[in-house]
C-alpha cells in the first residue's frame, strides 16, 4: 500500500517488525474486522444499494440508479437542509473550539486555584443526555414564559427578546447556540488538557523575548494545541453534521423548514414518509461529507513531521 | 499475502453481496394475497371459547390516562370471558408506533391486531403491500356498518391496491371519537359567538383588552393544521375538503375557497389574535396557559377535554366554530382514533375480529364513557354525562355525526402532506407566504404525488 511503500523509501529505522512474516498482522486484525465489517460497512454497503432504488419499505421497490443523489443536489429542500448543517458546524464546531482556546490560554498563563472544580462545572453539559439538554432548552427559549426572555426584559433589553425557536431568522442559530453550549466543555477541556502539557520553559523563553499574552498565545499555545484542536474540531464536526435530536426535540425543522437538517430529513423519509431509498442516499450523502470534513482536518491539524 | 486496492474493493463487493441486495422488499411481493377475494368471503361469527388456546398479540398507542384505562378494563374483561385467550398487549406511544409499525407489521413475526393510523401515510402503505386484511366479512358477520355514521367507516376504508381512500375494502375499527372545536373560558365568554363575524368581533375585543384572543402554540408543527382547517370547515364545502383528503377525481388544493381561509386565518395572524410569538410557542403550554385562565378560546382536539375539566371545572365550556350564519349546519375538522386492523400474517384472524367486535360494541362504549373517552359509536344515554365540559363534547359528537358534519384531517392526504402542510402554515401564519403561495405551493406538492401514484 502507498503508505507502506512510503515509509519503507524513507527508511525509518525499526519501522518493520522483526522475525514474523508481515501477514500474520491480519490474522490479529480479523477479530475487530469482522466485528467492524458486520455492523458498519456491511449495512453501510446496505443503505448504499438501498440508495438506488424508490422504495417504501414495503411494497417491491423499484430501479432508479443515481435519481436519488440527483435529488439531493435538485431539490431546493435538501439543499437547503445540507446548508443548514453547515451553518451548524460554526456554531457546534468553531464556536466552542474558539471559547475552549481563550479558556485554555487563560489556565496556561495564570494559575486558577480550583480548576478542576470549574473544569468539572464547565463540562457538565457534555454529561446530560442531548434530550434533556433539547427539553430545558426548548423551555427557556419560551417566547413568554422562557428564562431567556425573561432576563432580558428584567435587565431592560426587552427589546432583544424574540421568539426565538418560532423566528424563521433566528431558529436556526438558536438550535446552534444549544449545540455551542453542549460542546465548548469537551473543548474547553481537551484544549486545557494539552495547555498544561506545554512544557514552562516555552513561556519562560517567549516572556524573555518580551512577548505579551496575545503573543504568546499565538507563538507557543496554538501551534502547541494544533493535535488537540483538530481532535477537537473533528469530534465537535461529527456533531454538527450528524445533528438530529435537538432539532427534532425543539423545532422539527421548523418553522416551515428553517431547521430542517440531512439527519432529520433521514429519519422523516425512512420512518415516517416512506421514502427509504431518498433517506438511504441523504445518509450515504452525509457519511461521505463527514468522512471528508475530517480527513481534511486531521491532514491540516497533524503536526508537519507526521504528515 | 499483501492486502491491495484492488482486493479491498472486491471484498467490499463481497459483504455487499452477502448484505442481501436484491431488490428491496421484493419478497414481499410473492406474499401479497389478492385481498379483494377476501373482503368479498362470508364468515359467521366465531364462538372464541370453542377456538382453543390462543394468544393474540395486540400492539396499540392507547397509553394516556383513560384510553389507557379503558384498554385495561376491555382486555381483562375478554380474558375473563375466553379464559383460553391471553391477550399480550404492547403498548407505544402514538409517534413510536408510527415509526415501528411498518417493521412489525412485514416481519415474520407480526402482531395479530394493530392500530395502524388512517391516511396515506401508514394505513394506505401497510394496505398496498398486502399486510392488512380486509375485515368486510367480519362486518357483515357483526353488524359493524350499523355501529358508526358512514364517514367514519370511510376513515378505515381503502382499495386493496391502497390507491384509492375513503372506499372499498374496510380495514378495521375505532373506539374513540376525536374533534376539534372551540374551548372557551365561560367567564370571560359569555356568550358564545353564534356567527363567525361574531367569533371574530369577540376575538377583536379581547385583543383590545389585552386578553389572548386565541391560544394557540404552533412550535410542535401540527397545531396550525387544525387552526386552518377549523377555519376551512366553515368556508369551503365539506365535500371539497373530504374529496381533496381522499384524493378523488378533480379535487384541488389551490382554489379560491382554500385560499379565502388561507387568507383569513393569515388575517386573524396579522391582527393577533392568536398567542404573541405562536410559532415558537409550544403545543402544551399554550393549552397549560389557557387552562390557567389566559386567554378566550383555544382551538384544540377533544384530547384535551380531561386536563382542561381538571383544572377548570365549570369555567370552560367547548363549541363547534361557528359558521357564516347561525342557522348554518354544524361542520368541524375530527374523526377517530386508531382503527384496530388484523394484519394478513396473524393465525388467528377470527378471534383478532372477535376481540376488535368486543372492544367496540355498545358495552365497550359504555366502559369509555366511563373513563372518560369519547366513543367514537352511539352510546347508552345512561353513560353519557350530562354535565361539565364532557357533556358539550359527547353533545357536539352527536351532533357532528347526526348532520354528517366532519371533515378529515388534511395530513392523511400523500404520504408526506403533513410535513407539507404543516410547514406550509407556519410559513402562512408567519406572513412568510402569501395565501395564494401556500395554495400554490400545496397543490404542486399534491400534483407531484398525485402524478405518480
Amino acid at each position: 500500500m502507498e503508505l507502506v511503500s512510503l515509509t519503507l523509501r524513507r527508511g525509518h529505522p525499526g519501522e518493520r517488525p522483526p522475525g514474523e512474516p508481515r501477514s500474520i498482522g491480519y490474522l490479529y486484525l480479523a477479530p475487530a474486522l469482522i466485528v467492524f465489517a458486520g455492523f458498519v460497512l456491511v449495512p453501510l454497503l446496505h443503505a448504499a444499494w438501498l440508495s438506488l432504488f424508490e422504495w417504501d419499505g414495503l411494497t417491491p421497490g423499484t430501479w432508479v440508479g443515481l435519481h436519488n443523489y440527483g435529488d439531493v443536489v435538485s431539490d431546493p429542500a435538501l439543499r437547503r437542509a445540507f446548508g443548514h448543517a453547515l451553518i451548524l458546524i460554526v456554531f457546534y464546531a468553531l464556536l466552542p473550539v474558539a471559547i475552549g482556546l481563550v479558556l485554555a490560554g487563560l489556565v496556561a498563563r495564570i494559575h486558577v486555584p480550583g480548576l478542576p472544580v470549574f473544569r468539572t462545572i464547565l463540562f457538565l453539559p457534555q454529561v446530560v443526555a442531548m434530550v434533556v439538554v433539547a427539553v430545558m432548552w426548548r423551555m427557556i427559549y419560551d417566547p413568554d414564559q422562557g428564562a431567556l426572555n425573561s432576563i432580558l426584559r428584567s435587565v431592560g433589553l426587552g427589546g432583544l427578546a424574540k421568539s426565538w425557536l418560532g423566528d424563521f431568522g433566528w431558529a436556526l442559530p438558536a438550535v446552534g447556540l444549544i449545540g455551542t453550549w453542549v460542546w465548548y466543555g469537551l473543548a474547553m477541556v481537551l484544549l486545557t488538557a494539552g495547555a498544561q502539557k506545554i512544557p514552562q520553559s516555552l513561556f519562560d523563553a517567549a516572556r524573555v523575548d518580551g512577548a505579551g499574552p496575545v503573543r504568546e498565545f499565538f507563538a507557543v499555545t496554538l501551534p502547541a494545541l494544533r493535535g488537540e484542536i483538530a481532535v477537537a474540531l473533528t469530534l465537535t464536526t461529527i456533531a454538527a453534521l450528524r445533528n438530529f435530536d435537538l432539532v427534532y426535540i425543539t423545532t422539527q425543522g421548523g418553522p416551515g423548514d428553517a431547521t430542517s437538517v440531512p439527519a432529520f430529513q433521514v429519519y422523516d423519509r425512512a420512518f415516517k414518509s416512506g421514502q427509504v431509498g431518498s433517506a438511504a442516499a441523504i445518509g450515504v450523502c452525509l457519511v461521505a461529507i463527514i468522512f471528508a470534513l475530517s480527513l481534511l482536518i486531521n491532514r491540516t491539524g497533524e503536526p508537519r513531521w507526521a504528515r | 499475502m499483501r492486502f491491495t486496492i484492488p482486493g479491498a474493493a472486491v471484498a467490499l463487493a463481497l459483504a455487499a453481496l452477502t448484505a442481501g441486495c436484491g431488490t428491496p422488499g421484493g419478497s414481499s411481493a410473492d406474499t401479497a394475497k389478492n385481498t379483494d377475494q377476501e373482503a368479498r368471503q362470508t364468515v359467521a361469527k366465531t364462538d372464541v371459547a370453542k377456538a382453543g388456546k390462543v394468544t393474540l398479540t395486540v400492539w396499540d398507542q392507547e397509553v394516556r390516562g383513560g384510553q389507557n384505562a379503558q384498554m385495561k378494563r376491555l382486555n381483562a374483561a375478554f380474558q375473563q370471558k375466553y379464559p383460553n385467550v391471553t391477550i399480550k398487549r404492547v403498548a407505544k406511544s402514538f409517534t413510536d408506533l408510527n415509526t415501528t409499525l411498518k417493521l412489525a407489521v412485514s416481519s415474520a413475526n407480526a402482531p395479530d391486531v394493530v392500530e395502524a393510523n388512517q391516511g396515506r401515510p401508514i394505513m394506505g402503505q401497510l394496505v398496498k403491500a398486502g399486510l392488512l386484511r380486509p375485515v368486510d366479512p367480519y362486518a357483515r358477520a357483526y353488524g359493524w356498518q350499523n355501529r358508526y355514521s358512514s364517514v367514519l367507516l370511510d376513515l378505515n376504508k381503502f382499495s386493496s391496491d391502497g390507491k384509492t381512500f375513503g372506499a372499498g375494502n374496510l380495514y378495521g375499527l375505532s373506539q374513540m371519537g376525536e374533534i376539534v372545536g372551540v374551548f372557551y373560558n365561560k367567564d370571560k365568554v359569555k356568550q358564545f359567538p353564534q356567527t363567525m363575524a361574531d367569533f371574530v368581533a369577540q376575538s377583536k375585543q379581547a385583543k383590545a383588552q389585552g386578553d389572548v384572543p386565541i391560544q394557540f402554540g404552533n412550535l410542535d408543527k401540527f397545531g396550525g393544521i387544525h387552526e386552518y382547517e377549523t377555519v376551512l370547515s366553515r368556508i369551503a364545502d365539506k365535500q371539497t375538503v373530504r374529496d381533496f383528503v381522499f384524493a378523488r377525481q378533480g379535487a384541488s388544493f389551490d382554489n379560491p375557497d382554500f385560499v379565502k381561509a388561507a387568507t383569513q386565518l393569515q388575517d386573524w395572524a396579522k391582527a393577533g389574535y392568536f398567542t404573541p410569538n405562536f410559532n415558537g410557542v409550544g403545543y402544551d403550554p399554550a393549552w397549560q396557559q389557557f387552562a390557567k385562565g389566559k386567554g378566550r378560546f383555544l382551538i384544540a382536539g377533544t384530547w384535551v377535554t380531561a386536563d382542561l375539566a381538571k383544572q377548570m371545572g365549570e369555567r370552560v365550556g367547548f363549541a363547534l366554530m361557528p359558521g357564516p350564519s347561525a342557522s348554518d349546519q354544524p361542520v368541524a375538522l375530527g374523526g377517530e382514533s386508531l382503527p384496530f386492523t388484523i394484519t394478513s400474517k396473524s393465525k388467528h384472524p377470527d378471534v383478532a375480529a372477535a376481540y376488535i367486535d368486543f372492544i367496540t360494541n355498545p358495552d365497550a362504549a359504555k366502559v369509555l364513557a366511563e373513563t372518560n373517552n369519547l366513543p367514537a359509536m352511539p352510546v347508552d344515554p345512561s353513560a353519557v354525562p350530562s354535565t361539565g365540559l364532557s357533556a358539550d363534547v359527547f353533545a357536539q359528537w352527536k351532533r357532528l355525526n347526526a348532520d354528517d358534519g366532519l371533515i378529515p384531517y388534511l395530513d392523511y392526504t400523500t404520504p408526506t402532506f403533513y410535513d407539507d402542510i404543516s410547514g406550509g402554515v407556519q410559513r402562512l401564519m408567519a406572513a412568510k407566504d402569501t395565501p395564494a403561495q401556500f395554495a400554490k405551493s400545496m397543490q404542486s406538492v399534491y400534483d407531484k404525488w398525485n402524478s405518480s401514484r
